[in-house]
């Protein structure tokens, strides 16, 4: 008869082999893209050479030598971190207002900025192209590019931040103002230190839905401010089998991201968790 | 803090002034990514070094690079001076304006290009797209399978011989299908095939006052046979299947015969192919279908006689040579299906078993207008509606292919689709 400890053990188990199997279910096809890559075009569709091929780094140096891979690398952090940065600084204001001076309508505003990500991306694609190119004249530019992924993002960071902020004591900040302390140095020296953690994830999370943006990133760009989803866009064909140069560049387009995601599990988890001190 | 704060808006500000303009030693090209065109980026390396013109080439998936060529176009154009464009859009584009009318010097002989390219990228005699390759439909089947069975294949063979053909062939349990042919939705796609069938049993996508038949007998006909054709003898799964995965499953030995586009017999790696026209049920005229990637310039384009001196070169006597003896490509790499003289060069015709073939499918294809097909297009309608109206009819094709619809329903359903989003666009 099994003892309480040896069920539990067998319990706890039981759970680590479910979460590893859900995990390597989740991993492989990153797995497979990456082990694709490796292989010449031919290979990549052949099951003989399923697992059993001679590896090539072609696919790789054909991707820095004739796709330019370095500038697409460049124009998405160049985008990625400044349009962050710009979410943040426009993020955190309105939050930290939202959090501790609310109004009656306080809840209607956030609604409705949550409400401006049900816009199908699609219905306003004509009047960006036109806006940008033929009245603002900065189509295919790190600028407008860094606007629209703030833009893109902005609900989500003030909604994040105040979820954060809405779990410090108002007394804190109240006790701050008692003692002469301006708005911006509430904010600066009293709320940020204390949402520090919270604040980090919502810059981490906020990252990567840039870095991964591919709608306007493909669709507001030509060369100048082109980003690596255009790069993996330009590489699938319709007429061709070349998986081995599409996983190459796949792959070099998330490993940053991937890199960044594995150093910073421990915010990413709190900010997917969505919580400042729990 | 406020250093970095500062420092990353004063970047963002400057970097605003950064423009798209080219300089008119600057070209940006927009391209679809076909081993042709990556081909080309190599090749014209060439050029720049002869002109001096820089090449910026945007590499795009088909369907994006529609989408952005048209937004482009639709609002002044300005980001690209040559766009790589299709036989569906080309004339639409230079009845409307979009592209530029193309003339060229006497060296560039245009009578040189196949006049079935010719007439498809025209519009009332106006050349507006010049031809990058192109390609037209035809069987292509393993004569080694064929033999043992003791079946034959003839050119514009009638589809019930190819259907007994298939038949024999069948043997899913040696995982070889008899007949693998496009199933998955959108009008490139199963789209393209079904038409060409229907086109062969005498159906057409419109009467001559433009209202949609689809639910002519004709069409029901076609669409039976496709659908029966390919539920008895087709790989599973034939629903997802379109270009790419169907070389795939070439390649791996899985299919007995293949119909679709010839610029797949250059991807073919499984020794005995053999080629035949495409087969008909008693009307041949658009049983193989028609496509062209051509090139073109944006109408308005600050570049456009730069542009004009790059597509002449792209699309010469002489850029066919040059791919033919580039150390990277070779004769077999050359793009073909728009020039009679790539055919007739013998270092081509060692290498390539297809090219008879395929010269003659696209020769035979009639993209004109008929008493029959009161439109121009073979496996398509050169009208600006048919993409939304050819998407829908391939899911409704796609969801009699998998059982979840009769035939008749999805011809149904389709023709008050085609019918709907003709009336809004005011045809009739």
């Amino acid at each position: 008869m099994a003892t309480v400890s040896q069920k539990s053990r067998f319990g706890g188990a039981f759970w680590t082999i479910l979460a590893w199997v859900i995990a390597l279910i989740f991993f492989f096809p990153i797995f497979w893209m990456i082990f694709t890559s490796f292989k010449t075009d031919a290979d990549a569709v052949k099951p003989e050479f399923l697992f059993t091929f001679t590896p090539t780094l072609d696919n790789y140096l054909n991707m820095t030598d004739n796709y330019d891979y370095w500038r697409f690398a460049i124009n998405s952090v160049i985008t990625s971190t400044f349009a962050t940065l710009l979410a943040l600084v426009v993020g955190i204001p309105a939050a930290y207002a939202m959090a501790f001076d609310p109004s009656r309508h306080t809840k209607d505003i956030l609604m409705w900025m949550l409400s401006t990500k049900m816009l199908p991306a699609a219905a306003v694609l004509y009047p960006m192209t036109f806006l940008t190119k033929n009245f603002l004249g900065i189509f295919d530019t790190h600028f407008l590019i860094i606007v629209v992924l703030c833009l893109i993002n902005l609900p989500i960071v003030i909604w994040m931040l105040f979820t954060y902020f809405k779990e410090i004591p108002k007394e804190i900040i109240e006790a701050g103002k008692m003692d002469g302390v301006s708005t911006w140095g509430e904010i600066k020296d009293i709320l940020i230190p204390l949402a520090w953690g919270g604040v980090a994830s919502t810059a981490l999370l906020t990252f990567i839905f840039c870095w991964n943006e591919a709608y306007w990133t493909v669709r507001l760009t030509t060369t100048e401010a082109a980003t690596l989803s255009k790069l993996i866009e330009g590489n699938r064909a319709p007429e061709g089998l070349f998986f081995g140069r599409l996983s190459a560049v796949s792959t070099a387009a998330v490993g940053p991201i991937i890199i960044l995601g594995w150093f910073c599990q421990k915010q990413l988890v709190r900010g997917l968790t969505f919580g400042a001190v729990k | 803090m406020k250093l970095g704060l500062k420092t990353a808006l004063a970047f963002a500000v400057g970097v605003a002034t950064a423009t798209t303009a080219s300089a008119a030693d600057e070209l940006t090209i927009a391209i679809v990514n076909n081993g042709h065109m990556i081909n080309m980026q190599k090749v014209a390396e060439a050029y720049t070094a002869d002109t001096g013109v820089k090449l910026n080439w945007v590499s795009l998936e088909e369907g994006v690079l529609r989408e952005q060529v048209t937004s482009d176009t639709a609002t002044g154009g300005g980001q690209y001076d040559i766009i790589n464009i299709g036989m569906q859009e080309a004339p639409i584009w230079g009845a409307a304006g979009w592209i530029e009318p193309l003339s060229f010097g006497d060296d560039y002989d245009v009578e040189d290009i196949l006049p079935a390219m010719r007439a498809g990228l025209s519009h009332e005699g106006t050349l507006y797209a010049a031809p990058f390759y192109g390609e037209s439909s035809m069987v292509m089947y393993r004569k080694d399978l064929t033999d043992a069975a003791n079946v034959k294949i003839a050119d514009n063979d009638s589809w019930d011989n190819v259907k007994a053909a298939a038949a024999a062939i069948h043997d899913p349990d040696n995982g070889v299908y008899g007949a693998c042919l496009r199933g998955k939705p959108g009008w490139g796609d199963n789209g393209a095939f079904i038409t060409t069938v229907a086109n062969s049993f005498g159906a057409a996508w419109f009467d001559k006052d433009m209202k949609p038949q689809l639910d002519s007998p004709e069409w029901n006909a076609a669409v039976t046979f496709y659908v029966d054709l390919l539920s008895k003898y087709g790989p599973p799964g034939s629903e997802g299947n379109s270009f790419n995965e169907i070389l795939a499953l070439y390649n791996e030995g899985k299919c007995g015969l293949w119909i679709d586009a010839t610029i797949a017999a250059s991807f073919l790696e499984v020794d005995g192919v053999a080629y035949a026209q495409s087969p008909n049920a008693g009307n041949p005229v658009g049983a193989n279908w028609l496509w062209a990637w051509a090139m073109a310039v944006p109408a308005g384009s600050p570049n456009a006689e730069a542009s004009m001196k790059f597509i002449e070169w792209a699309t010469s006597k002489e850029y066919v040579k040059a791919v033919g003896n580039h150390p990277d490509f070779g004769w077999a790499k050359v793009p073909t299906g728009q020039r009679a003289s790539t055919y007739a060069i013998p270092e081509f015709q060692a290498v390539a078993g297809f090219a008879a073939a395929e010269m003659a499918a696209i020769d035979s294809a009639a993209p004109e207008a008929t008493d029959l097909k009161p439109y121009q297009g073979v496996q398509f309608v050169a009208i600006p509606e048919f993409p939304e109206i050819g998407g829908a009819f391939g899911q409704e094709m796609a969801a009699a292919l998998s059982g979840a619809k009769s035939v008749e329903d999805a011809l149904a359903a389709a023709q008050k689709a085609a019918d709907a989003i003709m009336r809004e666009a005011g045809y009739y």
